[in-house]
C-alpha cells in the first residue's frame, strides 16, 4: 500500500514553524540594528552591553540560589512521596496522596501563583526570595515524585528483599541498595526541578516582592520596557547554556548505560 | 495485628513530608482563594472584615462576559488547531523508521528547552510591523500595510499553538506507537478509502492519546496569562490577564480571588468530564470499545 506523503510534508513544515522564531532571534542578537529592520552588519556589541548590566547578574544569582535550594528540598520531599506511593500503593491514604501530588501538575500556573499569594498575604509573610523558594519547592515536588515513581515502578523489588535476607538492616538496605538503584531517577528528577525552577515566570511573578528579581522576571521587564537586542543576546546565551547542559546530561546517561552494570 | 499497625506507622511517616508540604502550600492556599473571594476589599489593598457576595456580583457585567467568552474560544480554537496538526505528525512519527523517529522527536523537543518568555518574545519580534513575517506577507500581498499581526486574539492563538504543540504531538505519538497499523490495511482491503480508514479506524484507536493531548493544551490555555499579556493587547485579553490586573493594578485581592474561583471551576469541568466518560467506558466493558 502506498502511503500518503503529506504527513511527512506537514512534519517538516511544523519543524520549520518551531525553529523559525528562535533562529531569527539568534541572528538578530548579532545584528548592529537596534530595531529588527533588516541586517545592518555583524556585531558583538549587544553581548558587551549585557556584561555592563548589573541587574541581570543579580537576577541570575537569585535564580541560581533559589533553583539550588528548591531542587534540594523538593528532591527529599518528592522522593519520600514516591517511595510512599510505590510501597503502599493500594492503601486509601496513598490514593488521596496520589491525587494531592498529581493535581498541581494539571492546575494552570496562574492559579498556583494567585493561591500562594493569598496564603502569604493572609499569613503576613513578607514577599521576597523566601516566598519564591517556598512556591518553587511546591511545584517541583510533584515533578520529582512522578519522575522517581516511574523509576521505582520498573525496578526489581526482589533485590531489596535479597539484601534483607542477607542480613542488611533498614539503613544499610536504603543506603547501599535502594539509593544507588534510584540514582538515575534522582538525577533526572533533580535536573527537571532545577530547570523548572530556573525557568519559572508566572508563579514567581505573583509571589515575588520588591528587590527579589529572578532572571525570568528580569527578562519579562526587559520585554515590556527594555531594548530587544539585549534580550536577543541574553536569550542566545541562555540557549547555549541549556543546550550544553542537556547534551552533557545525555552523554552522561548514555555512557552510564553502556558501562558495566 | 501489631505488624499491620507498624506498617501503617511507617506508611504515615514516609508520606508525612509531602502530605504536610502540599497540604500547607497547595490545599490551604486554594481554600484561601475561595474564602477571600467572599471577603470585601479594604481601601489599602488588603482584605476587609465580614462576608459578601459583591465580588461575584461585580463579575456579571458585559466586559467580563466578553473576556470569559474570548478565553473559552481562544482555548478551544488553539486546542483544535494543535490536534489537527499533531495527529498527522504523530501518525508519521509512529510509521517512520526507528532512526528517523529519534531524529524527529529530538528536533521537536529541542526548541522547547528555551525559556517560555523568550519564545513568546521571539514571536513578538516576528509579528512586529517591522518583523519578518509581516514583511513577507505584505510582500506577497497577503496583508495590507495597515494590518496589524500583533496585539489581537489571532496572535494569541498562534503563539498558544506554538507553545503547546509539542505537548500534543508527544501523547498522540505515544498512542499511535501502540496502534496496530494492520487494522488500517484491513479496513482498506474491506473497501474503505484511505481518509475513511484514517477517521474511522485510526482516530478511535488513539482515543486515549487524543484526550490527553486535548487536556494538555486546553487547560493551560484557559489559564493563559503571559501569552496574551505580551502579544494579545486589549483585544486579546483573557481571564488570566484580568486576575493579574486585579492583583497588580487595582490591588483588589478579593476580586482577583473571585475571578480565580471562576477559572478553577472552568478547569475542573473538562477534567471531571473526562473522568466520568472514562469510568462509563470501563463499566460498559471492553467489548464495546472494540466494536466501535
Amino acid at each position: 500500500m502506498r502511503r500518503s506523503r503529506w504527513p511527512f510534508v506537514l512534519t517538516l513544515a511544523v519543524l520549520f514553524f518551531f525553529y523559525l522564531p528562535i533562529l531569527i532571534l539568534i541572528v538578530n542578537s548579532f545584528n548592529v540594528s537596534r530595531f529588527e529592520s533588516g541586517w545592518q552588519g555583524f556585531s558583538l556589541m549587544w553581548y558587551k552591553r549585557l556584561f555592563h548590566e548589573p541587574e541581570i547578574w543579580r537576577a541570575a544569582k537569585n535564580s541560581l540560589l533559589i533553583a539550588a535550594g528548591a531542587t534540594a528540598v523538593s528532591l527529599v520531599i518528592g522522593t519520600t512521596a514516591a517511595i510512599a506511593l510505590h510501597r503502599f500503593a493500594r492503601s486509601r491514604l496513598q490514593r488521596f496522596h496520589f491525587g494531592l501530588v498529581y493535581t498541581p501538575l494539571v492546575v494552570p500556573e496562574i492559579l498556583m501563583g494567585i493561591s500562594l499569594l493569598m496564603l502569604f498575604v493572609a499569613a503576613g509573610v513578607e514577599l521576597g526570595l523566601l516566598t519564591i523558594f517556598l512556591a518553587h519547592v511546591t511545584f517541583c515536588v510533584s515533578f520529582v515524585a512522578m519522575t522517581v515513581l516511574a523509576r521505582l515502578q520498573d525496578f526489581d523489588e526482589s533485590i531489596v528483599e535479597a539484601a534483607r535476607d542477607l542480613g542488611a538492616g533498614w539503613w544499610e538496605t536504603t543506603r547501599r541498595v535502594l539509593l544507588p538503584m534510584l540514582l538515575p531517577g534522582l538525577v533526572a528528577g533533580g535536573l527537571l526541578a532545577f530547570t523548572l525552577s530556573i525557568d519559572d515566570f508566572v508563579i514567581t511573578f505573583f509571589v515575588a516582592g520588591p528587590g527579589s528579581t529572578t532572571l525570568p522576571i528580569r527578562v519579562y521587564s526587559m520585554i515590556k520596557h527594555g531594548s530587544p537586542p539585549l534580550i536577543n543576546a541574553l536569550s542566545t546565551i541562555l540557549l547555549v547554556l541549556t543546550f550544553t547542559a542537556v547534551a552533557a546530561s545525555q552523554r552522561l546517561s548514555r555512557s552510564r548505560r553502556k558501562g558495566p552494570q | 495485628m501489631r505488624r499491620a499497625s507498624r506498617r501503617k506507622f511507617r506508611e504515615i511517616l514516609i508520606s508525612l513530608p509531602s502530605l504536610f508540604w502540599l497540604s500547607l502550600f497547595f490545599i490551604v492556599p486554594t481554600l484561601f482563594v475561595f474564602a477571600i473571594a467572599l471577603k470585601p476589599a479594604n481601601p489599602f489593598g488588603g482584605i476587609g472584615a465580614g462576608w459578601t457576595w459583591a465580588n461575584f456580583r461585580s463579575l456579571a457585567n458585559p466586559n467580563s462576559l466578553t473576556v470569559a467568552w474570548r478565553t473559552l474560544w481562544i482555548s478551544v480554537v488553539s486546542a483544535a488547531v494543535c490536534i489537527v496538526l499533531a495527529v498527522p505528525i504523530g501518525y508519521y512519527l509512529a510509521r517512520v523508521s526507528a532512526r528517523w523517529k529519534g531524529v524527529f522527536l529530538m528536533l521537536i523537543i529541542v526548541p522547547f528547552w528555551t525559556n517560555f518568555l523568550i519564545r513568546i518574545f521571539a514571536w513578538k519580534v516576528l509579528l512586529h510591523p517591522e518583523g519578518a513575517v509581516k514583511k513577507g506577507l505584505a510582500f506577497l500581498g497577503l496583508v495590507g500595510s495597515q494590518t496589524s499581526l500583533l496585539y489581537n486574539a489571532g496572535a494569541v492563538v498562534l503563539v498558544t499553538v506554538y507553545t503547546f504543540l509539542p505537548f500534543t504531538i508527544l501523547p498522540i505519538y505515544a498512542a499511535a506507537e501502540k496502534f496496530d497499523f494492520q487494522l488500517l490495511e484491513a479496513a482498506r482491503d474491506l473497501g474503505a478509502r484511505r481518509f475513511q480508514a484514517f477517521i474511522k479506524v485510526f482516530l478511535p484507536g488513539i482515543r486515549r492519546g487524543l484526550v490527553t493531548a486535548l487536556l494538555f493544551v486546553f487547560i493551560p490555555a484557559l489559564g493563559s496569562y503571559v501569552i496574551p499579556d505580551i502579544v494579545g493587547g486589549p483585544g486579546g485579553e483573557m481571564i488570566g490577564n484580568k486576575i493579574a490586573q486585579r492583583v497588580f493594578v487595582d490591588r483588589s485581592l478579593p476580586q482577583a480571588s473571585a475571578l480565580s474561583v471562576v477559572l478553577i471551576l472552568s478547569v475542573l469541568a473538562p477534567l471531571l468530564a473526562v473522568l466520568v466518560l472514562q469510568r462509563k467506558r470501563e463499566k460498559s466493558g471492553s467489548l464495546l470499545s472494540v466494536n466501535r
